[in-house]
């Protein structure tokens, strides 16, 4: 079993706690068909090419993950890159609209990627996961269209009467004086954002979906979505396939059955032709 | 927020994406600081070989580093161990702490603190 990262320093007020769907991404991810899925498709060192001809080898792929709270699944994910992408020059990045997710993501990942890819001998130095920045956005909205090759989202998926709204640009500066009903409330609300997805789980994910096709590396790109039973994933894929031009969703993870149903599955977004 | 990082980021505002003054993000008022990581030739050539070179160029000029060369290095150039490490150090090792990022084409200004850039837009943006 691969170690979770450690998320000690994490103050859970206003952040995600690592739960079920957090280590169903990990399981799923470090599984022996997806990894060597992925290790496939960004494979780094294709046999048949000579040692030292670079141009042969892919070019580093840029990870995404979108809403990292934590931080544990990207820290996982860069940590593990050897495991999961057959390399280790991958380029993590993550964003959140929160910022306290953001600082917490970045410590998660840098004492993750540390503790897992330290060198076996002080002699052959081997290059360390870069994870590259954590920045607030609302999803992916500020990443340059086509540039993603693998975008991971656990979204807000509990269904709500409605999604809460997206924290505005100031609202996070420091308020040390604020009091303890107020910051209770302000908690509350960046708690809600991390689990309330408004009429069927979907509207975060919706938005999401939209920006696929946009976000992703056109050839190579590929998207981990995790949805609960309520988000009705059969007929999210559905809806993928109809996108055409050879998109594809596939159910690559799911929490077990109950009473017949699978409560939580992580499907994978893809195009071939 | 490493400096790569700026390959991949453009305008949060929808209108800006088709326009092409949307990218690279300019910085202002850059805060740097240093971070050592391993040096492998091989990790770092294949982030140069998907880099966007002329939006690297541009923010390399602002944030007052020595050139770059003028053309993306392939062939000879993607061996040359100098010119390796030089651009390790400031894709990889160089963070920016502090600073703005600012839009060509509408001039809205994204702040970063902490390392941290805030990409969250004012109501009369989204």
């Amino acid at each position: 079993m691969l170690p979770t990262p450690c998320t000690s320093h994490v103050s859970f007020d206003t952040i995600y706690e690592p739960s079920e769907d957090s280590y169903l991404f990990l399981d799923t991810l470090s599984s022996e068909s997806e990894s060597t899925w992925l290790s496939n498709r960004f494979n780094s060192t294709p046999t048949t090419a000579p040692a030292n001809n670079t141009q042969s080898t892919s070019t580093s792929p840029l990870v995404v993950e979108v809403g990292t709270g934590s931080g544990v699944v990207l820290g996982f994910v860069a940590a593990n890159s050897q495991l999961i992408f057959g390399r280790r020059d991958i380029l993590a990045l993550g964003t959140d609209v929160n910022r306290n997710a953001c600082l917490a993501t970045r410590e998660t990942a840098v004492k993750a990627v540390r503790e897992q890819q330290t060198p076996a001998s002080e002699s052959v130095p081997t290059a360390k996961t870069p994870y590259i920045a954590s920045i607030m956005s609302d999803l992916c909205t500020p990443l340059r269209p086509g540039s993603v090759d693998v975008l991971l989202f656990n979204p807000p998926y509990v269904p709500s009467e409605e999604a809460p709204r997206l924290p505005t640009v100031t609202e996070q500066e420091d308020k040390k004086d604020l009091s303890r009903s107020a910051k209770f409330e302000q908690d509350s609300y960046f708690l809600s954002l991390t689990y309330a997805g408004g009429v069927d789980g979907m509207e975060t994910t919706d938005r999401l979906l939209e920006a696929i096709p946009g976000i992703l590396d056109p050839v190579r790109g590929v998207a981990y979505v995790l949805l609960c039973k309520q988000n009705r994933p059969e007929e999210v894929k559905d809806r993928i396939r109809g996108w055409g031009n050879g998109w594809k969703a596939e159910t690559v993870g799911n929490s077990g059955k109950q009473a017949g149903w699978e409560k939580l599955v992580i499907v994978r977004v893809w195009r071939s032709e | 927020m490493k400096v790569v990082t700026a390959n991949f980021m453009t305008c949060a505002v929808k209108g800006c994406k088709a326009s092409p003054a949307s990218f690279p993000l300019h910085f202002h008022d850059a805060e740097l600081e240093l971070q050592e990581l391993d040096f492998q030739a091989e990790f770092i050539q294949n982030i140069i070989r998907r880099l966007d070179w002329d939006g690297l160029q541009v923010i390399v000029n602002e944030l007052g580093f020595p050139g770059i060369p003028d053309t993306k290095p392939e062939g000879d150039t993607l061996n040359d161990e100098q010119i390796l490490r030089d651009l390790h150090r400031l894709l990889l090792e160089t963070q920016v702490m502090e600073g703005k990022l600012k839009c060509g084409n509408c001039g809205h200004e994204y702040t970063i603190k902490e390392g941290i850039a805030n990409f969250l837009l004012p109501s009369h943006l989204v």
